[in-house]
This record gives structure tokens, sequence and C-alpha cells, in this order.
């Protein structure tokens, strides 16, 4: 016989596994264990097996591989007598997983010792089922489970009453059959059988809405009467635990009267003394009685309201809130977030109480609290929320931080009641913590910032402050960079100043100053530069005495090995020398940007209605508000003075804004409004809602869009969205946001163009790198009200398009018919183009608007 | 439902482990190295729940072993801490002043006991004196078996010699 088949013993092994200094030694002893275990399973030991099964485990609990004693496993189980099923279940229940084929195997044991003699034996079996079977063992042992329900041990019964929880979240079919079994459970008086005949009736009620009807008919009447006894039963030794009989029991019917009483009010009533009861009655001094309440509370949230319950719940609560221990204001918190649903007013007056717990050194309070004031923000308390929520911002811990920006950035966002607060608001976020400041916060910054007329010379100024100080935040320096770029002028000239402001002088050359340091530093990464030497540009238009030194700073970068950089020093550098003459018109100011646009595109749809009216408060949230001014119906108005004129200028200055010099194209209307006037027909058009000669028309435009696959594109140009993976992401973030309230503009502009023109040049209707829109008009002769309009769509970036739809919207007096298009797949790199006609039937032709 | 027990001490070396929803091998070890990094770096005044991947962990520190339940987000947590003290308790009175080099060289009885405290992830059997008196009628079978099978053995090497 082999000396080492008799092994050490259990013990005597894992004295030697502590005794192991270090982690090789420790692998050294279990190899010769495991070896040992292995020569012993080979040679089908009989005697050891189930000491080899224990050290399997331990070695196991090390954290070893220990495949190889799962055949044992099955083998002990099939042996006859008690201790080798014992340890070969426990060795099934941790060596092995539901997912392993391996169980299958014992599904033959199972049944056998399901209908064993011996009791414990039938508990083993039942445990075992209950913890790890898989759906196919679920089904097929289902009857002997439900048979052993009714057995006469209540051991047993309970047993078997938890395993077919299991089985029923298995296989929900057979839920059906446990219901009346369960239900005849809940009639025991066994504390065992009674705790796990609820949890069986509650998942029963969970998975089959026939149970809960069921449950709620029959047996609401007697667990309240059971709840009603344990409730008032005396001081009995076996169950008490600090004072209460049975918690558990408590506890678990609490749950299932809640879930038999949600949405039913009927049922809601039967319960309601207890409910009072055990809300009243329980004593809170220790964790026991605390967790009857915790789950009385939120039953009585849940259930159908009866005011005067609502009311102890709410009492509660504040009386948990404002307990030193931890883990009940943690629990305090978690129940407030559902009593907000149903009662916003009682949990406002905790208000300040939650905000201290915001602030609490421990890190899930102040999650759960963080989250409660999201919910409890309004109106009416933004303000002062937000500035404690600031200021916590600047002393909070880092893994917090990022959580706290992205709450204060998303209220400041929905509840701002005035632009100048929005602004300085996100101001500080920003300089605080910047860097968890995600991308479309601070484009949406941009966004604002540019419809708030008004503001451009306070918030450049005041960017320009923050910008002194907090160069290390990321977005910050964006922002910064942009409205420099933007509004120098207004820095150096200080246009624009607020009472609240004091006077600061900054010259060109500063402003310079600061745009270089964004270039320069080398912490700041591609997008932030590439911003930089946009705005660069801009200053050097604006600021003509500084144009040399510009030229400079950007030349350095012409060997700059990211591409971006390089492309866009190359090009610039080019605009400085060569083309001086469109330089101011290329870099106006940019028009202001369409908020309705952005937000709806935000929120990923097609949105329908033009952005706010002056001086509403501005809510970004839904891009659908008040119904504004069309500034359809001012380019309009302003044709109706000249006919010609003002389309062309539109057109013209469309084009100058693009970048696209068609000069000659649009010549013939004979324009001769200056491009200011363009300007302002532009910004007209395009500040919607913003610009004081609202003339209110009821024709709502909508918006020329594009399809959700052909968004991608798009969204990638105005840099509005998330840069994404479009290779050529030649175009910077800033700058093309104009093509695309362009876009959103040009829908009427070239219906307008040949209604009222002679002459129809083809306009190029959109262009950009990586799309080319083409309108061909021409009218039928004796129709003057149709036109026609052939539409040829362009790819100029590499990828295909593949499921490209284009559509259009016009305002109310005019008819648009679209054909369909020639087809769906636009070839890459201008390979091919899609065709598209239009008719438009222009109602009003010829007539005063 | 409770998703997992774990029993850890404060070197971060696992005693007990029991799961009663589906995690392969290499996600229990994943697991149980993430919450070890959570759990034993918290401090003590802290509260003794902690959110971790959606769900909720609910710990309680005995001397150095922390009883670490997972549980759902809608379950209630303090009814948990009392399920651990009903444990410890019942370990307790089991081995008589239990601690933690009971639980390592008894690993078995201690799984045998939390056994008939849960199945399934739910609570069994809210009495301590139940459990104690069923884990006592188990123990004695399992003498009794030794008994007679070391009887049998002898008689059957004596006859053999």
């Amino acid at each position: 016989m082999n000396p080492f088949s008799s092994g050490t013993r259990l013990r005597d092994m894992i004295r030697a596994i502590r005794a192991c200094k270090t982690a090789a030694e420790e692998r050294a002893v279990v190899r010769k264990e495991c070896a040992a275990i292995r020569a012993a399973i080979n040679e089908n030991d009989q005697d050891y097996r189930h000491r080899n099964l224990a050290k399997l485990m331990f070695i196991h609990m090390l954290g070893y591989p220990t495949h190889f004693g799962q055949m044992e496993c099955l083998k002990l189980i099939a042996s006859a007598g008690f201790p080798e099923k014992r340890i070969g279940y426990l060795g099934l229940m941790l060596l092995l997983d539901e997912r392993q084929e391996v169980l299958m195997l014992v599904t033959n044991s199972l049944k056998q010792d399901l209908n064993h003699s011996n009791q414990y034996i039938v508990g083993l079996a039942l445990c075992a089922l209950g913890n790890i079977c898989s759906a196919e063992m679920a089904r097929d042992l289902a009857p002997e489970v439900e048979r052993l329900l009714q057995f006469r041990d209540p051991n047993v019964r309970k047993k078997a009453a938890l395993c077919s929880i299991r089985i029923i979240k298995k296989v929900p079919d057979l839920a059906e059959n446990f219901i009346n079994p369960a239900s005849s459970l809940l009639k025991e008086k066994h504390h065992g059988v009674l705790i796990t005949g609820v949890q069986l009736c509650m998942d029963l009620c969970k998975v089959s809405s026939e149970a809960l009807e069921y449950v709620r008919k029959k047996c609401i009447e007697g667990l309240v009467k059971t709840l009603r006894d344990i409730a008032n039963s005396p001081y009995s030794p076996e169950y008490d635990i600090a004072g209460i009989t049975d918690p558990f029991l408590h506890i678990r019917l609490l749950k299932l009267l809640r879930i038999l009483g949600q949405g039913d009010a009927d049922a809601s009533d039967c319960m309601n003394d207890i409910l009072a009861q055990v809300a009243t009655k329980t004593e809170s001094k220790k964790n026991a009685g605390n967790a009857i309440l915790y789950e009385c509370v939120e039953t009585i949230m849940s259930i159908e309201d009866n005011g005067g319950l609502r009311v102890l719940a709410i009492n509660i609560l504040g009386r948990f809130l404002s307990n030193r221990d931890n883990n009940i204001r943690y629990v305090a918190l978690n129940m407030l977030m559902k009593a907000i649903v149903v009662d916003a007013q009682a949990v406002q007056r905790h208000r300040a109480t939650i905000l201290e717990c915001v602030k609490d050194s421990d890190a899930s309070i102040r999650k759960r609290a963080l989250e409660l004031v999201y919910l409890l923000v309004n109106e009416s308390n933004v303000k002062p929320l937000t500035k404690e929520l600031i200021e916590y911002l600047e002393v909070s811990d880092q893994e917090f931080k990022g959580d706290l920006t992205a709450k204060i950035c998303s209220l400041v966002e929905k509840f701002s009641p005035e632009k100048i607060w929005y602004i300085d608001q996100m101001l500080k976020v920003l300089s605080e913590a910047g860097n968890f400041v995600k991308d479309e916060v601070w484009h949406a910054l941009i966004v604002v910032i540019s419809n708030a007329s008004d503001l451009h010379g306070y918030t450049v100024r005041a960017l320009y402050r923050a910008f002194q100080t907090s160069t290390e935040q990321e977005s910050l320096v964006r922002v910064a960079v942009w409205c420099i770029g933007e509004y120098g002028d207004m820095l150096v000239n200080n246009v624009g100043m607020l009472d609240i402001e004091e006077p600061i002088t900054v010259t060109e050359s500063d402003t310079v100053d600061a745009v270089e340091v964004a270039i320069k530093r080398h912490t700041l990464d591609l997008t932030t530069k590439a911003m930089a030497l946009i705005a660069l540009l801009k200053l050097s238009s604006r600021f003509p005495s500084c144009s040399e030194r510009i030229k400079d700073i950007i030349v350095q970068n012409k060997r700059s090995l990211m591409l971006e950089l390089q492309q866009r020093s190359i090009e610039f550098n080019c605009i400085l020398q060569k083309h001086q003459n469109i330089r101011s018109a290329l870099l106006e100011r940019m028009p202001v940007l369409d908020e309705a646009t952005f937000s709806g595109r935000r929120a990923g749809s097609l949105h329908t209605a033009i952005s706010t009216s002056t001086g509403a408060p501005h809510n970004l949230q839904n891009g659908i508000a008040k119904p504004a001014a069309a500034p359809i119906a001012d380019l309009l108005d302003l044709s109706s003075d000249d006919a010609a004129a003002p389309s062309s200028s539109g057109g013209d200055f469309l084009m100058d804004l693009l970048g696209v010099d068609l000069s000659p194209a649009s010549a013939p209307s004979g324009t001769s409004q200056p491009p200011k006037a363009g300007t302002d027909v532009l910004l007209d058009l395009l500040s919607i809602g913003t610009s004081p000669p609202a003339q209110s028309s009821s024709s709502a435009s909508d918006i020329l869009s594009s399809s959700q696959d052909n968004k991608a594109p798009l969204a990638n140009l105005n840099g509005l969205a998330s840069l994404s993976s479009l290779p050529a992401n030649a175009t910077s973030p800033a700058s093309p946001v104009p093509m695309m309230d362009l876009l959103d503009g040009l829908g009427p502009i070239p219906q307008k163009h040949e209604e009222n023109g002679p002459a129809y040049p083809s306009l190029v209707a959109y262009e950009s790198s990586s799309l080319r829109m083409t309108f061909n008009f021409s009218k039928q002769p004796g129709n003057p009200q149709m036109t026609l309009i052939q539409a040829t769509f362009t790819n100029l970036s590499p990828n295909v398009y593949n499921d490209f739809l284009f559509q259009a919207a016009v305002p109310k007096f005019l008819q648009l018919h679209l054909d369909p298009a020639s087809s769906n797949t636009l070839p890459a790199s201008g390979n091919g183009s899609i065709t598209q006609n239009l008719k438009v039937t222009n109602s009003q032709q010829g007539k005063e608007p | 439902m409770i998703h997992f027990v774990l029993l850890i001490s404060r070197q971060g070396k696992v005693r007990l482990t029991k799961w009663y929803s589906p995690y392969s091998q290499k996600e229990r070890t994943k697991v149980i190295r993430e919450l070890s990094g959570v759990i034993l770096t918290r401090g003590p005044k802290l509260c003794n729940f902690v959110e971790w991947r959606g769900f909720k962990v609910v710990y309680k520190r005995y001397a150095s072993l922390y009883f670490c339940m997972c549980i759902d987000q809608d379950d209630n947590e303090l009814e948990i801490l009392e399920i651990i003290h009903h444990y410890v308790e019942i370990l307790d009175r089991y081995f008589g002043s239990v601690c933690e080099l009971d639980l390592i060289f008894n690993f078995h009885k201690a799984y045998y006991i939390l056994d008939e405290l849960l199945i399934a992830g739910e609570l069994q059997e809210s009495s301590k004196k139940t459990v104690a008196r069923l884990i006592a009628a188990q123990d004695s079978l399992v003498e009794t078996a030794k008994e007679q099978a070391s009887s049998i053995s002898n008689i059957i090497a004596q006859a053999t010699k």
C-alpha cells in the first residue's frame, strides 16, 4: 500500500500550509498534497475520499485549481453513508457552479436522495438543489420538491420552500404549480416554515401575476393577523432579538404586504391598522427595531395613499436622518429618495440636513445625499443649493469630484434663471474642476455665451481673468480661448461693461499672450491647441497691429508632428499672407449659434420648433420651446423692400461665412446692400429669438435636417457633438457651427432665391469637407408659383454613406414635394452623387407677405 | 436575495465564500479581489454599506474578520446586518467563543452551519436554538457512522490478517 495514501490529516495539512513563510513554500506544499490526492483518486481510494475532498476544498479556498476533484464529489454523493453525502454535497456546492455540465450527472443522485427515508439526507439534497441547480435540473426535480412542501417535518418543509424559490426563478413557467402549496404554508405556526413560506409567496407574486391575484384575495387577512400576533406576542426566548420577537418574520411579512398592497386600494386598507401599530410601537434603540421601522416606512410609501400613515412615515424618516449612527442616516437618505415621489414638500423641509450629508466624511452617504439633492432642486432653491455645492467642490476629494461636477453642471443647465448666473456658475465650475467636465457641457456653454450678446464683453473679461489663474483646467482653457478669439476686441476696448464689473486693462498683445500660452503648454491637448490656432487667426483680423507676431506664432506650428496643427498653421499662414482681402470677411464675428438646434440634437431627436424667445428663462432641456419669431419672415420682410437684393446679399454673406468665394455667381443679382446688412439678415435668421426685431409670425419653420445616419458626419463637423472618429477631422470644433445653422437657414433661402430673382444660378447649398449639396433651379413656364429644384449630393469624405436621406421643411406658405432620391448610398470621395428632385410651390408668389 | 457571502481576514485572506448567483471561477477571484480592496480600506466610523457594481454590499467586522454579504438594491440593509449577527452568534454558540482559528480549521463546519441558515440567498431559520439542534443531530449521525465504520474495519482487519 502506498505510504502516501493515508496522507496527512486535514488538520495537519492546514497547519503545514499556515506555517509557510513564503508563497513559493505554500505552492510546494499544495502541490504535494494535490499530487497525493490525485494518486488517491486514480486508485479509487474509498477510505480517505472524505478527507481528501475536505483538503481539496481548503486548497480551493486558497485559490488553486481543483477541477480534478469534481468527480470525487459525485462519487461521494452516490455513496450510502450520511457523512459521505454531507461532504460530497458541500464539495459540489463549492467546487462547481451551475454552468458546468458535470452538474447534470448529479440529477439522478439528487432524485434518489429527495426520496430518502432519512430526513437529513433529504435536507442535504434540497440544500444543494436550492443553491446551484440549473434550469434543466429544476425542471426535472420540480415535482419532487413540490411534494416535499407538505412533508411531515418542518425542517424539510422550510428547505423545500426555499428550493422552490430557485426553481421558479430558473423556470418561471412552473410557478403555477407552487401557488397552492405556498399559500398553505402561510398558515403554519413554525417560524422557520413561515419565514420561508412568506419568501416563497413574495417571489411567486413577482414572477406570476396570477399568483399575486390569488394571494391578494385569499391570504391578506391571514397575513395581517399573523403580523399582529407576532407584534403583540410576549417575550419568547427562542426568537427574541433585542427585545423584539423574531424581527426577521416582521420584516418578511411587511415586505409581502408591500407587494400585495401596491396598486390595490382594498388590500392597502386592510393593512393600515397593523402598519400604524408597527410604526408607532416598535422600539428603535437597536438595529433590529430600526430594520423593522425601515421596512415599515418602505411599505407605507409604496401602498395606496393614506394621509395619516404617510405623515407617520415622514416623521420616522426625520428621526432617522438626525440619528448619529451612519447606517441609519444612509438608510434614511435611501428612503427619502422614494419619499420625494410621494411628498416632495416634506422632503424639502429636510434640505439643510441633506446638504450637510453631501459633505459627510463617508463616501456612501455623500453619494446618496448628492443624488437626493439633485432630485430636490427646483427653480426657487437652485441658487443657494448650487452655491453650496460649488463651495464643496473645492474641498471634495478626487473620486467624488467627477460625480459632483456632472451633477452641478446638469443642475445649472436645467434650472438657471438667467444667463449671467449660468455663465458665472459654469465659470466657477470650470475653474475648479474643468478636467472633469464633459465635452457636451462646455459646448453648451459656448452656445449660451454666443446667444447672450449683451454679455459677450462680461464673459470674455471674466474668462480672461479666470484664465490667468487656472490654466491647467482644460475645458476652461478651451472656452477662454474661443471667447478671446471671438470677442477679443471687446476685451481690449472694455465694451459692454456691466455695473458689477471692475475695470480691467488688457492690451492687444496681452490677448495674444494669453492665446499663445494655450498653444505653448505641452500639457494641453490637440483640441485646445487647434482651437487656439484659430483664435489667433481671428485675433489677427481684429487686431491688425499684432498680425506679424501672430503670423510668427502660427508659423511655428508648421512643422508640428500633429497633422491637425500642421494643416491649420499652413492654411492660416496662407490666409494671412495671400488672402488679406477676404480675411476680415472670413473672420467676422460668428453668427449666433442656434440653441434649439443644439439642444435638439443633443436630445438626439429631430426637433420641430425653434428656440426660446427673448428674455424668457432659457431652458435648454427640451428643444421644443415657445414658438418664436420666424426669421424667414424677417427675410421676406426685408425682401419686400427690395425684391432682388436681400436674397443675394444673404447669399453672398452665407458664402463668405462658408469661406467659399462665390462672388461671380451671386453678383448678377445686383446687390446694393453692404455685407453688414447681410450680417443682420443672417443674424436675424440664426439668432432666432434673441434679436430685437422679432416680427411675430405664426409660421414656425421646421429646420432643414438630415437623417440620423447622416447626422454623424454633420454632427462631427460642427464639433458640438463629441468628436467622433471620422478620420479627416480637419474642421475645428468652433468654426463649422455656422455651417450647421446655415444648413438650417438655407432651406428657405434658395426657394426665396428663385421666387424673386429672374436668374436662377445654381447654388451650392452646403459645403463642408465631407459633403456638398448643390441646388439647380428651374421654373416651369406658365407656372411661376412652382419651382423645381434638383439637388445633387456629393460625398467628399473617404467614407461611404449608406442610407443617406435628405429631408427638407418649409414655412407654411410654401408647399414642398420631395421626389424619391436616385439612390441611398453615397459613394466616397466624390465618386458619384445622388440626385433628388424637389418641387416647391409658393402660394404667396408675388404677393406682399 | 443575497448574491454571495464572503468572509475575509484583515490581511485579505479568504476564510469562507458562498455563491448563490452564477459566477464563474475567474469572476469569483475578480470579485473577491475587488471587494477586498474596497472594504478593507474603509475606515472604522463609516457606515456598513458599500455600493458596488449596482449592488449593495453589507459588511460587518468582528475582530479580525469581515463578514460581507452582497444584496440587491431593494433589499433591507439593516436586516442583513441582523442576519450577519445571527450567523455569528450561532457560530459562537457552536464553537464556544468562536475565533478566526476555529473557522480556519473547521471551515467545513462553518459551511454546514451557513447552509442551515441560508438557502438560495434567503433566510431559512430565525431561531438559533433550532439551527443548533439540527447541526447537533447531523453531527451525531456522523459520529455514529464513524464509530460503526471503525468497528467494522477492525473486524475486517482482524478477519483478513
